[in-house]
């Protein structure tokens, strides 16, 4: 599948902006930190950046960006429609955590509970970001059951590598757990990742270009005549596809920035100072780089089901 | 609406025969010059005088070689929307700009309200749906709505235009929902098949297969090709060399 680079924004930023979201909301809620004024200011308003500049960085790929409104109407069968519905929702309880935050430094009584509403719509949202993609029964390599568990786990460990880095800025060095979460949620996350890769290797292609001929049963089918001299759009948009020697290094590239580097600095991040800062902020930056290549890897290493008919032997 | 309706009254579709399919592409070009001006319009092309000409079609005409050596065949293999019973490129379109008619059960876009997001071409095993860059949306096969029920054309001619064009019959149209149509029959009686069945989707479009050869025998034991004169020979491979050296 043509990797859509606004799609990599999108997912990556809303992602990591969404899972920040959920652990300040749950950190405030259960006075992991405290409810005050500039911390608010600043964590809620780079999570909502993050989202924001995802949601619109997303309408770049539409064809007609200036209709994206219509999005919101069908989310009775649409997964799309369903993130665009609770991409939306999750402002309102995140608006009025914020003004408990800011402007009262509150986060108790009824923030309390907004807060909790805040984590779970962000978790639902990055849930139906996933389903998009597990859903689509076309694309062997992405309608596998971690795929939004993945989109879960991911924003929920980015989230947690930039609270950790916003905790290091304001000098709260005495919360060494801020470095643990980010810890616990890159392991699961690798282990996710990992897993999801051994699933989508092992298992067997059971699409051949005879099953989609309905020929298969007359003898080997091939192609002979193109039905067009240039690329169409089926081939352009589905027919891309990154050679497998360039994906095993793709992946190490994520384990190792993802992952690897940003588990070591989260724990490097403990010793506090300008030391843990420095680390937190690399480990920041690192996770940044490694969940660009691992997304847009999602979307190269997919194939899809029509390459059948332009020559692919099995899907 | 993008959810599916429960049945629809008719099931409208196409019966294509790949035993006599010749691969004019008779079909496809007058489905492209049909639809440039109906239900779709325009169908944009994108450097069609330059290096890289390409454009929106809405038919497409594969050629395929089945079976070995002296016993293989061509088979011309036209691809187009299957108008599904239960597709999921419907489902998935978050505008509602995708949608399955009740009445007749055409799978159609409405081009006035689709975003251009691409996912009901992702959703289709079939590449029956191509994005149209000039205009911004999806096209897809309409069956010509904008033909068949059309009352200003004489009555041959209200059937859609790839079937109208098709030199050979290779292209049959009707209710496949309706056991006693024409169309039905020769399914039942050709053994008409369903593309990839296992994706549940439930094709209405029918192909038929080629028939098994009758004037020729199948050939056993088809004698390699040996010699001098066999590809990738010694004399091949000098004379190779003899011409990359001259060439050089």
């Amino acid at each position: 599948m043509h990797p859509a680079y606004s799609v990599i924004l999108f997912t990556t930023a809303s992602g990591a902006g969404y899972g920040l979201l959920v652990w300040l909301a749950l950190a405030g809620m259960l006075g992991l930190v405290p409810a005050e004024r500039w911390l608010g200011i600043v964590g809620l308003c780079l999570a909502f950046a993050l989202i924001t500049a995802g949601l619109l960085s997303s309408t770049a790929h539409l064809g007609r960006p200036e209709r994206a409104w219509r999005a919101f109407s069908q989310w009775r069968s649409s997964w799309l429609s369903r993130e665009g519905v609770m991409a939306v929702a999750t402002y309102a309880p995140a608006g009025l955590l914020a003004v408990g935050w800011v402007l009262l430094e509150r986060a108790d009584g009824i923030f309390a509970v907004l807060a909790l509403l805040t984590a779970a719509c962000a978790v639902v949202t990055l849930y139906t970001t996933g389903m998009i993609y597990a859903s689509l029964r076309t694309i062997r390599q992405w309608h596998q059951p971690l795929t939004a568990p993945i989109y879960i786990g991911l924003g929920l460990a980015s989230g947690a590598v930039l609270l950790n880095l916003l905790l290091k800025l304001f000098g709260y060095n005495g919360a060494s757990w801020s470095a643990w979460l980010a810890v616990v949620c890159l392991v699961v996350a690798a282990l996710m990742k990992r897993a999801y890769w051994q699933a989508i290797d092992s298992e067997p292609r059971t699409y051949t270009v005879g099953a989609a001929t309905g020929l298969g049963h007359l003898g080997k089918v091939r192609p002979l005549e193109p039905p067009h001299t240039q690329p169409n759009y089926i081939m352009r948009e589905m027919g891309y596809r990154v050679a497998r020697k360039h994906a095993g290094k793709l992946r190490l590239i994520v384990l190792a920035s993802g992952f690897a580097l940003p588990i070591v600095a989260s724990l490097v991040s403990l010793v506090g100072g300008a030391i843990g800062l420095a680390a937190a902020a690399v480990a920041a930056l690192s996770m940044a780089l490694g969940l660009v290549v691992e997304r847009w890897l999602f979307f190269a290493e997919a194939q899809h089901v029509v390459m059948l008919y332009y020559g692919e032997d099995a899907a | 609406m993008t959810t599916l309706p429960a049945a629809t009254a008719k099931k409208l579709g196409l019966v294509i025969d790949l035993d006599t399919c010749v691969g004019c592409q008779a079909c496809a070009t007058s489905c492209k010059e049909w639809n440039t001006g109906g239900y779709s319009a325009p169908l944009t092309d994108q450097e069609p005088y330059g290096a890289d000409p390409h454009g929106a079609w809405l038919n497409r005409i594969h050629g395929f070689e089945v079976g070995e050596g002296a016993n293989s065949q061509t088979v011309h293999f036209p691809r187009s929307c299957l108008h599904c019973e239960e597709p999921d490129c419907v489902t998935v379109c978050p505008t509602g700009a995708s949608y399955k008619r009740a009445e007749d059960g055409i799978v159609l876009v409405n081009p006035d309200t689709c975003i251009g997001c691409k996912l009901c071409s992702w959703a289709c095993p079939y590449g029956a749906r191509e994005y149209d860059y000039g205009v911004g949306v999806m096209k897809k096969c309409t069956l010509c709505v904008d033909r068949i029920y059309n009352e200003e054309l004489v009555e041959e001619d209200r059937v859609p235009a790839c079937v109208r064009a098709c030199p050979t019959g290779a292209r049959h149209f009707g209710d496949l929902g309706d056991t006693d149509s024409a169309v039905s029959k020769l399914v039942a009686e050709r053994g008409g098949f369903d593309l990839l069945p296992e994706f549940g989707y439930k094709p209405v479009n029918k192909y038929l297969p080629p028939r098994s050869r009758r004037d020729t025998k199948a050939i056993e034991g088809i004698p390699a090709a040996h010699g001098d004169g066999a590809p990738g020979s010694a004399a091949d491979r000098l004379f190779a060399w003899v011409d990359r050296v001259l060439s050089g």
